[in-house]
């Protein structure tokens, strides 16, 4: 299976190739992608560079240009899919049915892969974007079950891509407006969800707490770790309720299911985290690979290799066991 | 401006669901869009009522219109998106798998749920048979005034969410069965007790969202009243009203009111206001800092 890792920077970009990342994915440095956060993500030179770099190292990149275009400012996303096919992607990842229109009428020659914001979450829609635009490959979202994944393989020629490890969207990616309702700021426009210019922490009588656009959703003792303020991940009331309603702040963690995943048809295996460094990024993907090059020899997966990736931290495979919902 | 009533978001029993659209039949209302939008566990308890339900706004000369499921993912849902265009009646496209379903050249109308932010997605929505649109409810006005450009160059309505709670996210996971320590499958229909959602809390108490099965909604119910003025200027077809268990109709008559121009800005808010005390508003998606502002609050020094 392959390996398909984030690159937030030109150095995770190299750090992950020699880790062994089979595939990389990045996206440029503005709203164009849905990691649009300072610091992050590349210009058209380092975008060329990076994708020299790893074709010269036998890897992939991928380009995700995976938010919704600003009506009356398409021009900025067709701008991407053109400099993207210039710089000598393996594929696009795209949402946005005008730009996956777009993206194959102007380059026929382009793999376009269906980006998990497009919320395709079964196989009519998926072979219905195959049919459309050629899309070869779709990213699913984090709402289905390892028997679905299965299932939705078993009728669809499009490739599957699956997140097995970083963060977890709850919600339908590409769908949700909590961020926008709460901050002004949103995934599907902005490329940002819960964005740190909204957080703010408060020391109250000491507790601290944490706000996002003004709404306290976390509430710790003050020498406790204070989770950043994700909105589905908050604390909250409902009923005579207090707690995490919606999903503990816990990271996604599928790596003891990538057999199952193997059987259910998979193609490649997501790693989430372009904001992440380069060091963490080659750690994950080292400890990936080790683990699909250990299945495709017969071997037994080695157990619990990225504890240490997630001290303190809670995991969870999400979706991919029913029971979650 | 025509007035749509866009499909009940909520659980509601099968004897208040028929009595609601009974009732709408005499509503000052244009069209409305009926059916299961949320959860298709909850389809069966009312199926039955839909046909009767259908006839009843039809001879009342309103236009009727089927949605499809918002998240599709098992088979059954598959099939009951694949059903959807057999029933004879527009289909409110709500995912786009229904799209994978609907014959060619049959025309169809998109609800907010469709990512319709740009001119490209709108365009190949029309060459594919769509009719009529409504915009995602997170778009500012500026995209709606070129959206609504775009389309009536292409014979596609504008419709945009006018009043009710914001659909603000849906999941595979249900929230209502996590809070009684369920799982979905096993649910035992906890959201059948709140007709209008669950109020979720902040930890300062503060109201924030609702949620409604595997749908989370806004606190706040989206008023468009002081934005009439700006919606109908950029060339807008229609307001959406979202159905509420309490004082629908009288909102309905209400906003036909404020659209026929006999009742200025601020009428629909300070009446909403007044018979449902307590109700926050908000409009800050078409022109505020954030989905939740209110134009007709007071700015914060």
């Amino acid at each position: 299976m392959e390996i398909v890792c984030p690159a937030g920077t030109p150095a995770a970009l190299r750090a992950a190739v020699k880790a062994g990342a089979h595939t990389v994915y990045c996206g440029f440095n503005d709203e164009t992608n849905a990691r649009n956060f300072p610091g992050l993500n590349f210009d058209r030179e380092e975008m060329r560079m990076g994708v020299a770099f790893a074709h010269t190292h036998g890897a992939k990149v991928l380009v995700a240009i995976n938010t919704f275009p600003r009506a009356g400012d398409q021009s900025i996303w067709h701008r991407a899919i053109d400099d993207a096919r210039h710089s000598g992607a393996d594929a696009i990842i795209l949402a946005d049915p005008g730009l996956l229109a777009y993206a194959a009428r102007a380059h026929p020659d382009l793999r376009l892969h269906l980006s998990v914001q497009a919320a395709a979450a079964n196989a009519d829609i998926i072979n219905f974007y195959a049919g459309t635009f050629g899309v070869k490959r779709v990213v699913l979202p984090r709402v289905l079950s390892v028997p679905e994944i299965a299932a939705i393989n078993a009728e669809t020629e499009v490739e599957t891509e699956v997140f097995v490890f970083g963060g977890l969207c709850v919600m339908a990616e590409g769908r949700c407006s909590l961020s926008s309702y709460a901050t002004g700021l949103s995934p599907n426009m902005n490329g940002v969800c819960s964005p740190a210019s909204h957080v703010e922490y408060r020391d109250d009588n000491g507790a601290l707490d944490a706000q996002l656009g003004g709404y306290t959703i976390h509430r710790v003792a003050k020498d406790e770790p204070a989770p950043y303020p994700t909105l589905c991940k908050g604390c909250f009331s409902a009923g005579s309720q207090t707690g995490h309603l919606f999903e503990d702040p816990v990271s996604l963690n599928a790596e003891q299911l990538i057999p199952q995943l193997q059987k259910a048809g998979v193609t490649a295996l997501k790693i989430e985290g372009r904001q992440r460094s380069k060091s963490y990024v080659a750690q994950v993907v080292r400890n990936f690979r080790t683990a699909v090059d250990a299945l495709e020899a017969g071997r037994p997966l080695p157990q619990g290799m990225l504890t240490r990736l997630s001290e303190g931290q809670a995991m969870t495979t999400g979706a991919y066991k029913k029971t979650w919902r | 401006m025509e007035l749509t009533v866009g499909p009940n978001q909520f659980f509601w029993p099968a004897e208040k669901w028929s009595a609601f659209y009974r009732d709408l039949a005499e509503a000052p209302v244009d069209r409305v869009v009926l059916g299961e939008l949320v959860c298709s566990k909850r389809l069966p308890f009312y199926q039955d009522c839909i046909p009767e339900a259908l006839a009843a706004l039809t001879e009342a000369g309103k236009e009727a219109v089927l949605t499809s499921l918002a998240l599709v993912t098992l088979n059954r849902e598959r099939k009951l998106t694949a059903d959807l265009a057999a029933m004879g009646v527009t289909v409110e496209v709500n995912d786009l798998t229904a799209l994978a379903h609907l014959p060619k050249g049959l025309g169809f109308h998109v609800g907010p749920l469709v990512n319709v932010y740009n001119e490209g997605t709108l365009a190949w929505l029309a060459s594919l048979g769509a009719k009529r649109i409504c915009l995602p409810p997170e778009l500012p006005l500026a995209s709606v005034e070129t959206l609504a450009r775009a389309g009536a160059g292409l014979g596609v309505a504008i419709e945009v969410w006018g009043h009710g709670r914001l659909p603000l996210a849906i999941s595979g996971r249900c929230y209502h069965a996590r809070l009684h320590k369920r799982t979905k499958d096993n649910c035992q229909f906890a959201c059948e007790d709140d007709s209008d959602g669950l109020e979720v809390r902040t930890l300062d108490g503060q109201p924030f969202m609702a949620m409604n099965g595997v749908q989370t909604l806004s606190d706040s119910y989206a008023c468009a009243d002081y934005q009439i003025e700006a919606l109908a200027a950029a060339g807008v077809a229609a307001l959406r009203l979202s159905p509420q268990s309490q004082g629908f109709f009288r909102l309905c008559q209400t906003y036909r009111e404020r659209l026929n121009g006999t009742s200025p800005a601020g009428t629909i808010a300070s009446e909403v206001l007044r018979r449902l005390p307590g109700t926050r508003l908000s409009d800050g998606f078409l022109t505020g800092p954030s989905g939740v502002s209110w134009s007709a609050a007071p700015a914060i020094p």
